[in-house]
């Protein structure tokens, strides 16, 4: 029920992104979603691409430090409400999320979340009846 | 003004004989109580009265910074503890410090050069000297301290840090004379102008700066911008500290208290003793300490000795502005720094790979340096707050081992550039032209 996302190590240089979105372009791997985190000097790219084992292979011929990480993707309405809906629903059961990013098309929407715990959040998502999207639906 | 008159301008020829006489007894005195000098001169076949002038000085060993390290902490001295009445301590390359060992006379010379150099920039009793060197183990504060007291002016002790304080306390006392390092005179500057406050609110009129390379233009900012005359002061803990030289009222070179350090200059790559003129690596000899002297010490600096005398009156020989250093110690911020020094932390963090860049530069007038690190592929871990984690403490342990604050950058793996043979792993971006 979770999926893999790829983080890798950047150095705040411009046309560092770049490289990365090239290289996984030339090789036909496609992204669905990333994220930046960044402080001063560095940063943290994540993404969720649509052949994470070759991402893996390409970005580390190229010397990237790469790693992977599980994290759960869920799909709700792209309406007003239906995000606050279901993070007060986590909050209820005291799941704590290190971060989260967003992604929306026509009348849905695409929430990645990295919590502590990912069990314990999977179970309530699914508890809750949450929409929770696998590797091959995104 | 001077000092001393009758030590400052002796006549070469007697100040010779007195550097022989001087030399003499040195020598007797390390052979027969120093272990690591009897030893070097044994194996060189001397005896103490083998050397009786000045000129017979190149027959003696040299004394090197790792001779200080090997030694540690006190294997030099060449008087028992109970005569030591302070000890002072500068980095070493390799983690041991380089522990000094003053006598009470040690440190009666001491204030005593100081007060000369004081006195070569004209300053004079009523006048307020704030001392902006580190008060501690560096030499700067005490050396710089003492010497102004025994000249019977008054003695601030700022110290570091403070700033705000410290130009409080210069416009409030109306402070006459400063000594610290030349960027810290900058940044004092920038500071006063912040506050929207200039030269013509102080009263400053002299300043002593060292403890750093500077260069004339640095001179010119400093007095344009403070309102006082800046001449350089020379020192090396191992030697003694500040005032071992000292620039006059002719600012043209650095006069050495020769009675009391004895310089050569040699060609860094073999020893040879290089004439009067010639640029080379500066070696001094204590002629009369009696805690830790030291023969033909090499200090790495490179500079030249001035031929012909000075218009001040005074017949001690002078060298020209520090040309640079014969080895890779940086001097940031007036603490010496070592690569050796970085790369030793480095190698102690598992995550980071064994790989680094210096990149010294000088910012607001101030000496920063930046040390750029490779993470390890296996270590990266999604979690922000873990390799900043790893940033701190890198930077931390950085710290308090240099003394001074460096700007950890992690880099991407294999980004540093390898070195294929001689590797640069130091940039100096300050502009000393």
């Amino acid at each position: 029920m979770t999926i893999k996302q790829l983080s890798v190590f950047l150095e705040n240089k411009s046309g560092r992104i770049n490289e990365v979105t090239k290289a996984l372009g030339e090789q036909g791997i496609n992204m669905h979603a990333f994220s930046m985190a960044e402080t001063t000097d560095f940063g943290i790219l994540r993404l969720i691409v649509s052949d994470v084992d070759r991402a893996v292979e390409v970005l580390r011929a190229k010397n990237f430090a790469v790693i992977l990480t599980d994290v759960v993707c869920i799909s709700c309405p792209n309406v007003a409400g239906a995000l606050a809906g279901i993070l007060e629903r986590l909050a209820r059961h005291d799941v704590f999320i290190e971060y989260m990013y967003a992604f929306a098309q026509g009348d849905k929407a695409n929430i990645v979340i990295r919590p502590t715990d990912l069990n314990e959040c999977v179970k309530w998502l699914a508890e809750e009846d949450c929409n929770i999207l696998c590797d091959r639906q995104l | 003004m001077i000092w001393n008159k009758n030590k400052e301008c002796m006549s070469r020829d007697e100040l010779r004989e007195l550097q022989g006489k001087r030399l003499h007894k040195l020598v007797d005195m390390v052979y027969h109580n120093t272990p690591f000098y009897r030893q070097k001169m044994q194996e060189l076949d001397l005896l103490p009265d083998d050397i009786r002038t000045i000129e017979d000085i190149v027959k003696l060993p040299f004394t090197t910074k790792a001779d200080l390290r090997d030694n540690y902490p006190i294997g030099l001295l060449a008087t028992p503890m109970t005569e030591i009445v302070r000890i002072h301590a500068s980095s070493g390359t390799t983690g041991n410090p380089t522990i000094v060992g003053y006598t009470y006379r040690d440190l009666e010379i001491w204030k005593e050069v100081t007060a000369r150099a004081l006195t070569a920039y004209g300053v004079t009793r009523g006048d307020i000297v704030s001392v902006g060197y580190g008060y501690g183990l560096f030499t700067g504060g005490l050396g710089a301290h003492y010497g102004v007291e025994h000249l019977g002016a008054t003695v601030l002790p700022t110290s570091t840090g403070n700033t705000e304080k410290h130009i409080r306390l210069l416009k409030d006392l109306g402070v006459t004379g400063i000594a610290c390092t030349p960027s810290y005179a900058l940044y004092l500057a920038e500071a006063l102008h912040k506050q929207g406050l200039s030269a013509a609110d102080l009263k400053l009129r002299v300043g002593a700066f060292g403890a750093e390379p500077w260069t004339e233009n640095m001179r010119h900012e400093i007095e344009e911008q403070l309102g006082l005359q800046a001449y350089n002061i020379y020192g090396l803990s191992e030697i003694m500290g500040p005032g071992v030289a000292y620039e006059c009222s002719c600012k043209n070179g650095s006069h050495i208290a020769e009675d009391h350090f004895y310089p050569e200059i040699i060609n860094p790559e073999t020893g040879e003793v290089l004439p009067t003129g010639q640029e080379g690596e500066l070696v001094l000899t204590t002629l009369t300490k009696t805690g830790m002297p030291l023969l033909r010490y090499r200090t790495k600096d490179l500079t030249a000795l001035m031929p012909g005398t000075c218009d001040c009156g005074r017949t001690s020989i002078r060298f020209t502005r520090i040309l640079g250093r014969s080895d890779d110690m940086l001097i940031i911020r007036g603490i010496n720094v070592f690569p050796s020094q970085v790369e030793n932390v480095i190698l102690e963090m598992p995550d980071i790979a064994p790989r680094y860049m210096l990149v010294v530069d000088r910012k607001n007038n101030l000496d920063t340096l930046e040390v750029q690190v490779e993470l390890r592929p296996d270590k990266f871990s999604d979690d922000l707050g873990r390799m900043l984690a790893l940033r701190n403490e890198l930077a931390g342990r950085l710290k308090s081992v240099l003394s001074i604050s460096a700007d950890v950058k992690l880099v991407e793996p294999n980004s540093l550039p390898r070195s294929e043979g001689k590797s640069t792993r130091v940039i100096d971006k300050r502009v000393l032209a």
